[in-house]
């Protein structure tokens, strides 16, 4: 399986997310922002970071790079493509998948393991995964995610939810929530479900010494899913 | 010509740093505040002269980078 990392200027998790694919399989190519084609990939992973600075809107600038053409083409017929944490924003600014991410409610980064609950596992990502809850890892100080009512109306019509902020149970509480999202919405899909977009990072998750191995449950249960 | 443009949250979306701005001025004394909302201001220098062309390709420019439809509205508030 072929997966592409895109590096933007500020990408800080781009070489975390190469060692976790690399580490599952993946046969993984980094990919500069500036380059117009994308190489022959199963999945393209929008990294973590902090592109161009969080300049205007997380994620904006970004979103409006060259490489993101041809990762709109790919996601519009069907490619699958993920978005963790400033990746999510820049799915979110490309229209890609629905919503935006807010400042955090509270005002404070947030840096921390949370739980989160697999919502929907008719998908590429999470089929075959037998866990409900998975425990991943946050650092984030604009993910607290919003959309109008009508938008939130037609996500839960389409099932695009993928995960929610819960405890370690499963059980979804605005107490459980770190950051004020809508609906403790850590994670979501667009209508498809080949594009998703979250906040926390599978990748540190994926050894022990980086406080639990949840993230390599995702990533050995994604490439089964997707060979 | 120049055009300056604001940018504020619609106003469902919650604020918080206004929120904190407003608290702040009421720690300071400023007792009468009912809200405060924070913005963005952008002046943008073009080479268009034409007052209705620039107008509409600062529109563009809104609609596609400089705000977020979602949450954001945007005003041109100068043409010089």
């Amino acid at each position: 399986m072929k997966s592409s990392v895109i590096t933007f200027p500020g990408s800080n998790c781009d070489r975390d997310m190469d060692v976790a694919l690399k580490k599952f399989g993946f046969k993984n190519k980094m990919v500069w922002h500036n380059d117009a084609e994308l190489p022959k990939s199963d999945l393209i992973v929008l990294p973590g970071g902090f592109s161009y600075g969080d300049y205007l809107r997380c994620g904006s600038m970004a979103s409006k790079s060259k490489i993101m053409k041809s990762v709109i083409n790919f996601a519009n017929s069907g490619g699958m493509v993920m978005g963790i944490c400033n990746g999510f924003q820049i799915l979110v600014e490309t229209g890609l998948v629905p919503g935006v991410l807010l400042r955090n409610k509270y005002l404070e980064f947030i840096c921390k393991n949370v739980f989160v609950k697999i919502n929907n596992k008719t998908n590429r990502y999470f089929n075959n995964i037998k866990n409900n809850v998975l425990e991943f890892h946050i650092a984030h100080n604009e993910g607290n995610y919003f959309c109008t009512q009508d938008q939130l109306k037609e996500i839960e019509d389409n099932d695009q939810v993928a995960i929610n902020y819960c405890d370690e149970n499963g059980k979804v509480e605005e107490h459980y929530n770190p950051n004020g999202s809508i609906k403790n919405i850590a994670g979501i899909f667009n209508k498809e479900k080949n594009v998703l977009g979250m906040m926390p990072h599978p990748e540190r998750m994926i050894d022990n010494c980086l406080s639990g191995e949840d993230g390599s449950i995702f990533f050995n249960n994604l490439i089964n899913n997707l060979k | 010509m120049k055009i300056s443009v604001v940018i504020t949250l619609k106003k469902d979306v919650l604020d918080p740093q206004g929120k904190v701005i407003h608290q702040t001025l009421d720690g300071m004394g400023f007792n009468d505040v009912n809200e405060v909302r924070q913005g963005k201001y952008f002046e943008i220098d073009t080479k268009e002269d034409d007052p209705k062309k620039a107008k509409d390709k600062v529109e563009e420019m809104c609609k596609q980078l400089l705000a977020n439809l979602v949450i954001e509205n945007y005003k041109i508030i100068d043409l010089k």
